[in-house]
């Protein structure tokens, strides 16, 4: 009796996910699978080897390292990494008095090693970080205005390079996400008037550009305030920033909010939590780790915006080096100075999102 | 027992304490505490306003705009002098606004779409290269990007020495210089042609879907399409005894004549904001590729669709609409970072804002003007890009 059984292939050989994958293999599926993409990667391999000889040519073999003499740099055929380290001072620390860098140096290593010391979770407690802020605002604080034991007060007109930057992100951040949190609340309130409050200041305010905000912190901000009160240019433009960072950041925790499901309210009301305790305890630790990864996105993005200083005159690193690269002596060779100052930016961009990745990790594990 | 208690035994009466408590009192007592408290703010800030503004001396109220400019702009696309008002000035700025953003978003689309295909390429060398073209646009501030471009130009060769782009333009410090056509009636009409080739097309496409529904047979209309937007207005051309005069550019003294030319700030301004937003965009279009399940492009497959039709019918509708409203609002930031135009000197709305603040003192007004202009046109933009959303959404039936 013949039935007619159906015809299987010969069985596959069995997957082997931790199997060693040989390097013609990986050629062959990676770069060379068909002769178009043969093709590509010929081309692509053709212009990006032309492009990195270049780069190596230029800035390594080239290059001028250390010279004081600009003529040494324009007779050189490659980069002059010189500038840098002829300019490091006004680039690094804008229009700080010469010879009080010093205090410069002192704070940045105060504030990363406070920044670095806050950011480790066997840290977090507050009979430590308290005592570290305190100590860290105050003694940063004596360093950066002087004043007192001694040393020349150095008035905020005066403050620039790295050091302003790292101020003005802190502050950013450090404002804008209480304010950024309150806004999301605002707008996810069950009062309407709370609601139509946070609604029309988050798209107001998320609908101009960040300039305009600054030009109001400079020009329009002294008119509100009664005659006589004045208010620090620096701190001014830090609360414009920071209120323009809160707008994004609030959009971005208002879905971290949607996300947390109706039963985790109807639980905490039927234990007779209040609407505080709730947010609290219950929905804002769990919607802050949901959208975790956009809001590190949104202080990544407050750290360049930080930048836009330069239009209103803060001498920040990117107006300190501008300004440097008018030295005739010297001008030629931006190209060096701007990556400088863009190597900056991406190192702590970098090390932002690095930390950041981290923090998923912890989550996701259960740590924190 | 209770009533022993004498505080309990004085409580208010018990419709009393039931307002009191209730939930629809208490919602309704926040909401005109807050509402006080922003409307107090708001007279507060207002009546500190107008008292400074008195003291020192400030006009307040619009009527500036019709008062006389008395600044010249170096580019402008409507007729512009020092004689004209600041509201006509304010409006070369917002012209000068939309100019450097449309051709920054449609530069930005293309370099961000050809990278992000690039993203999610199986060539494993362009991979690589378009993820670190991301990481390192994305990261870097669009003002350093603007200043350091800024910078490239200025330092380029001055129009006597100028870079010849083989043939077809220059680039030099003064900008760049590219051969145009020479200008010649057909081009309107040669405009309106490619219009109505581009309304066949999608007219025909309609008719191709409903014909498809209806008899189940696939009229492919991409080529005759494609033929329609080509070829109708080459037929134009043609018609206007085809006018082939280009305008080169030559060096002539410290300059060119001839071709269209322009301007550095221009230059700079559109490719810094371009192309920083063209790493979030290309991070956009990877994400929309990658949507699209495998399981549906392999079903695809196996009921033999052509590869042409599975990118057409299965991916493409797909990952538009992933793509499409994040695309809005990196559209809607390269208009908002064109207002950086001020570092390099581009005469756009807020550089011409600032001036006229500067040269009437009166701040409130002039950045209102500016914060209303930015919101309107972020708005229409959104709504527009909302309205090809509804064209690309998911068809709920």
């Amino acid at each position: 009796m013949t039935t007619a059984s159906p015809q299987f292939p010969a069985a596959l050989p069995a997957y082997d996910p931790l199997a060693r994958i040989s390097a013609g293999d990986w050629l062959k599926k990676n770069l060379f699978g068909s002769v178009w993409q043969g093709l590509l990667t010929l081309i692509t391999a053709a212009i990006f080897l032309r492009f990195a000889w270049f780069v190596l040519d230029w800035g390594v073999i080239n290059a001028v390292w250390y010279t004081s003499d600009p003529d040494v740099c324009r007779a050189a055929a490659g980069a002059c990494w010189a500038v840098i380290v002829e300019k490091h001072r006004p680039m690094l620390f804008g229009l700080y008095p010469y010879d009080e860098h010093w205090r410069l140096v002192l704070m940045m290593a105060i504030y990363l090693v406070t920044i670095v010391v806050s950011l480790m979770p066997r840290n977090w407690n507050l009979r430590l970080l308290v005592p570290l802020w305190v100590i860290a605002v105050v003694s940063i604080g004596v360093l950066m205005f002087g004043g007192v034991l001694g040393l020349r007060y150095v008035p905020t007109s005066e403050w620039g390079g790295l050091p302003l930057t790292m101020l003005l992100f802190t502050g950013t951040v450090l404002f804008g996400m209480p304010v950024a949190v309150l806004l999301a609340l605002g707008r996810r309130s069950p009062l309407p008037v709370a609601r139509g409050v946070s609604v029309v200041f988050i798209e107001a305010l998320r609908g101009v550009p960040l300039i305009t905000i600054l030009f109001v912190a400079v020009n329009v901000f002294p008119l509100f305030l009664p005659a006589g009160v004045e208010v620090n240019k620096l701190l001014r433009i830090t609360i414009g920033i920071a209120i323009f960072f809160a707008c994004y950041q609030a959009e971005v925790i208002r879905g971290g909010l949607q996300a947390i499901p109706r039963g985790q309210y109807e639980a905490a009301a039927s234990l007779s939590l209040t609407y505080w305790q709730t947010t609290r305890r219950i929905i804002l630790p769990q919607a802050l780790r949901i959208c975790l990864p956009a809001i590190t996105n949104h202080i990544i993005a407050a750290m360049k915006n930080t930048s836009f200083v330069i239009i209103i005159g803060l001498f920040d690193i990117l107006t300190a080096t501008t300004a440097v690269m008018q030295d005739p002596l010297w001008r030629k060779f931006y190209v060096e100075a701007y990556l400088f100052v863009a190597g900056v930016y991406l190192f702590f961009g970098y090390a932002l999102s690095l930390y950041a990745r981290k923090v998923e990790g912890w989550i996701a594990s259960g740590r924190i | 027992m209770l009533d022993a208690n004498p505080a309990y035994r004085q409580r208010p009466s018990r419709r009393m304490r039931d307002i009191l408590y209730s939930e629809s009192f208490r919602t309704a007592i926040y909401q005109i505490a807050l509402a006080g408290a922003v409307g107090l703010l708001g007279l507060f800030l207002y009546q500190n306003v107008i008292e400074n503004l008195q003291r020192q001396n400030i006009a307040t109220g619009f009527g500036f705009l019709r008062e006389i400019s008395q600044f010249e702009i170096g580019e402008t696309l409507i007729e512009y002098s020092s004689r004209d008002t600041y509201f006509r000035a304010l409006v070369v700025g917002l012209l000068n606004t939309l100019k450097v953003s449309a051709a920054g978003i449609v530069l930005a689309t293309l370099v961000g779409f050809c990278v992000g295909i690039a993203r999610v390429s199986n060539n494993w060398l362009l991979q690589r290269i378009a993820t670190g073209y991301v990481e390192i646009v994305r990261n870097i501030p669009v003002i350093l990007q603007v200043i350091f471009w800024a910078a490239v130009i200025r330092n380029l060769p001055a129009p006597r020495q100028a870079l010849d782009l083989w043939g077809t333009g220059f680039l030099s410090n003064r900008g760049l210089t590219v051969a145009t056509p020479a200008s010649d009636p057909a081009h309107l009409w040669m405009i309106l042609a490619f219009v109505a080739g581009v309304a066949l097309m999608v007219a025909g496409d309609r008719w191709a879907k409903r014909h498809r529904e209806a008899t189940g047979r696939h009229v492919d209309i991409l080529w005759p399409g494609l033929a329609l937007i080509v070829g109708l207005p080459l037929l134009v051309w043609l018609a206007f005894g085809a006018p082939h005069a280009i305008s080169f550019p030559e060096r002539k003294g410290f300059n060119f004549a001839g071709g269209s030319t322009v301007s550095p700030e221009f230059v700079a301004l559109m490719t810094g904001i371009s192309l920083y937003a063209s790493g979030f965009i290309a991070e956009i279009v990877r994400a929309g590729i990658q949507a699209t399940p495998k399981g549906q492009v392999e079903a695809a497959r196996s009921i033999a669709l052509r590869p042409r039709f599975i990118m057409r019918y299965v991916v493409l509708p797909q990952a538009l609409r992933v793509i499409v409203p994040p695309l809005t609002s990196q559209y809607v930031s390269l208009i908002k970072n064109s207002s950086i135009a001020v570092v390099v000197g581009y005469p756009d709305l807020v550089n011409i804002g600032n001036t006229v603040m500067n040269q009437t003192g009166q701040a409130v007004e002039a950045i209102a003007v500016m914060m209303l202009v930015y919101l309107i046109v972020s708005l229409v933009t959104s709504t527009l890009m909302n309205l090809y959303n509804r064209l690309v959404a998911i068809k709920e039936r």
